[in-house]
């Protein structure tokens, strides 16, 4: 679980000079161009700009999911261009949490061990990580939903557990990629106030993507991309 | 990392495709082991009625198995009581061996008289009581025990013959042997005439001067130790077939008092080999070793020969029955391997967007891979374990269906039977291989799943 100790004022995530291009056989496609951001810690941030804009691989890279062409990525004040996979994934583990559009539940885990699923690479004791399971999903209030699969809960339910299971390990980065894309506006709007609420309480890092209106207008930073690059 | 829940769910959410590939595996299974027990038990009932007929271990005169068949009598032993009782007295292979015995082997003329029919013979003298106590060797308890031998401790001219040399002899009428026809009538006179075996007869008659008890009578022309041509009486009790037709037409079995007497005449009456029939098989190594070793430190100028290399027809039963199962064992390997490949490569398809989730909440690269080696492992496990038990209940199948077949080596139909001797090794190795098998066969699949990179997974629709 991350250190909650960061320096005063120090940036959750600061990319510099960023760049991402796709090969693509002959032709090369930057789908992030030269990006220089600092995004606060322990805010709920929002990257908005529409679709192709290179808001998802912006967040893929913050996310050590994917790694710049160019350029040098910091994570709550460690770089990350040197890590080999094996250290990405443990800094991913300990570090990140993910939530995702189609919400990316293992379907043959329960709600409770999809939540705790997180927490099994981390070395804490059984007890330990039941008491964070079943805190997360009662803050998230599906603890009458521990034993259900994923094809047993609505849309809403599964991401309020993917944003339990992100929030579970007390990461220092939580990422959303278009978290109320594929919701109803109704439920939606109640997945926002939950992140909003949640991300209250834990005072985690929020960065999400999107291009919801709704959502916008809950941002305390916003930033805007448009063809890879950001706009001032 | 709930590697082995989410391999178990995962293999019972795709209950279709898991009951194909298990069905795969378990059918390989069953084949392997029903063929398996079948060489099994036919390679041990082979190896029970080799045992029975020449022991573990035979002792000659050193030279005797290159070059005795041509003159038994110079390639005996003779002092054969002493070095029965050293080996009798040794603690190590007194303890192994269950019989001791000497034996005769002897080639020459048996005559059947009242025909004038005349054949080459390859005669076995033997102690009666020992050859009957051999023939109940039943390690594997396969084989019923020999029945009678034919041979009598307490009258020494009586014996058995193969069938072919019953038949070539006219005897089957005398001795009742089931389809076994009369010779044809020869009218062959003059030079052509089998004069000298009247004479034979006639000599026979002369020199014991006793008429020989009720059976086929005939009479034995060896030559001695000495090159001296000797006669003796054999009544024959019995014919017994010997599966090769080319023993079955020679094979005449007798007392090994009466051997003696025909292989050595007056003189000093010796052995050609000292039979060791051990309690158990797999002791045949340590027994040679003892017995050569102990044979050396008296510096006796004996040689040790085990019944593989005196029965070469054994080693290669053993080796083609070896080579069948092998070939079955690859089949049955290949197409196990290729429906894991098939079903694991569906599922890492299936999962890739799964895969790209487990990778971003920090899994590591070689624990994907783990995780679809363990399913693989998993479906190896299940369709094994299933096809042993149905392999149970085929053999028991096969057991209780009455029926009979003609191994290598035998003269007539036995039951078959699929023996439970030895088939926890094979099950074990069958287990143990299929689920390898299974488990290697997952290793492609999952080596693709795991050196895919996060982002193209979870794009993955």
């Amino acid at each position: 679980m991350t250190d909650r100790s960061p320096a005063p004022n120090a940036p959750a995530v600061r990319l510099h000079q960023v760049s991402k291009t796709y090969d693509l056989g002959t032709v090369g496609v930057a789908a992030v161009h030269d990006v220089t951001l600092d995004i606060p810690s322990r805010r709920f941030s929002v990257i908005v700009g529409p679709s192709g804009s290179g808001k998802t691989t912006l967040l893929n890279l913050i996310g050590c999911i994917d790694t710049p062409t160019a350029g040098t990525i910091e994570i709550d004040g460690r770089s990350v261009a040197a890590l080999t996979d094996d250290a990405l994934s443990d800094f991913r583990a300990h570090h990140i949490g993910f939530v995702f559009q189609t919400f990316n539940l293992i379907p043959v885990l329960t709600a409770y061990e999809n939540v705790e699923y997180p927490l099994l690479r981390l070395g804490l004791t059984p007890a330990r990580r039941q008491e964070l399971t079943l805190g997360m999903l009662d803050a998230v209030g599906l603890l009458d939903r521990a034993d259900r699969r994923p094809n047993q809960l609505s849309g809403g339910q599964k991401q309020r557990i993917a944003i339990a299971r992100a929030l579970v390990k007390s990461p220092a980065i939580v990422l959303a990629d278009e978290p109320t894309a594929n919701l109803d506006s109704h439920t939606g709007a109640a997945i926002i106030a939950l992140m909003q609420r949640m991300q209250a309480m834990s005072r985690t890092t929020f960065i999400i993507s999107t291009h919801d209106g709704q959502l916008m207008s809950h941002a305390e930073e916003t930033y805007h991309i448009r063809d890879g690059a950001l706009e001032s | 990392m709930k590697l082995f829940t989410i391999a178990r769910r995962n293999i019972r959410r795709n209950a279709r495709r898991t009951a194909l590939t298990t069905t795969a595996i378990a059918v390989g299974v069953v084949a392997l082991l029903l063929f398996g027990q079948f060489v099994i038990t036919t390679v041990l009932g082979f190896q029970t009625n080799t045992v029975r007929r020449t022991g573990h271990l035979s002792v000659f005169h050193a030279g005797y198995f290159d070059f005795g068949a041509g003159n038994p009598g110079a390639y005996s032993i003779a002092d054969y009581q002493s070095v029965m009782r050293l080996i009798q007295d040794d603690s190590v292979l007194g303890a192994l061996a269950d019989v001791i015995t000497p034996t005769v082997t002897l080639y020459g003329i048996a005559a059947n008289a009242q025909i004038d029919a005349t054949k080459t013979f390859v005669g076995s003298g033997v102690v009666p009581a020992d050859r009957a106590r051999m023939g109940r060797w039943n390690e594997y308890h396969l084989e019923p025990a020999h029945p009678d031998s034919g041979l009598s401790d307490g009258d020494i001219s009586r014996g058995v013959v193969g069938v072919g040399l019953a038949r070539v002899l006219g005897l089957c009428h005398d001795l009742a042997v089931p389809r076994c026809p009369a010779p044809p009538v020869t009218t062959a006179t003059g030079a052509d005439a089998p004069a000298a075996v009247t004479n034979v007869s006639e000599l026979s008659r002369r020199e014991t001067g006793t008429p020989a008890p009720g059976g086929a009578r005939l009479d034995l022309l060896a030559a001695t130790a000495g090159g001296a041509p000797n006669v003796v009486n054999f009544v024959v009790t019995r014919a017994d077939p010997q599966g090769v037709k080319e023993l079955d037409d020679a094979y005449l079995a007798m007392h090994f008092a009466l051997a003696q007497e025909l292989l050595y005449g007056r003189g000093a009456h010796e052995a050609v080999a000292i039979v060791l029939q051990l309690h158990r098989t797999e002791d045949l190594a340590r027994a040679k070793a003892r017995l050569t070793g102990l044979l050396a430190a008296h510096h006796l100028d004996l040689e040790v020969r085990d019944f593989g290399e005196l029965v070469p027809f054994y080693g290669q039963v053993i080796g083609l029955f070896g080579a069948i199962f092998s070939f079955v064992a690859t089949i049955m390997a290949i197409i196990v391997l290729f429906s894991v490949i098939n079903t694991m490569s569906m599922s890492v398809m299936e999962r890739t967007n799964e895969i790209g989730t487990v990778r971003a909440l920090g899994l590591r690269r070689r624990d994907v891979r783990r995780q679809f080696l363990l399913e693989g492992a998993l479906l190896g496990v299940i369709g094994a374990t299933a096809g042993i038990v149905l392999a149970v209940l085929c053999s028991i199948l096969v057991n209780r269906a009455g029926l009979h077949w003609m191994p290598p080596g035998q003269s007539a139909p036995v039951p078959l039977r699929l023996s439970a001797a030895g088939i926890v090794p094979l099950i074990g190795g069958v287990w143990t291989g299929l689920v390898i098998m299974s488990t290697l066969a997952a290793l492609l699949p999952a080596s693709r799943a795991a050196r895919m990179p996060v982002v193209d997974s979870l794009r993955h629709v």
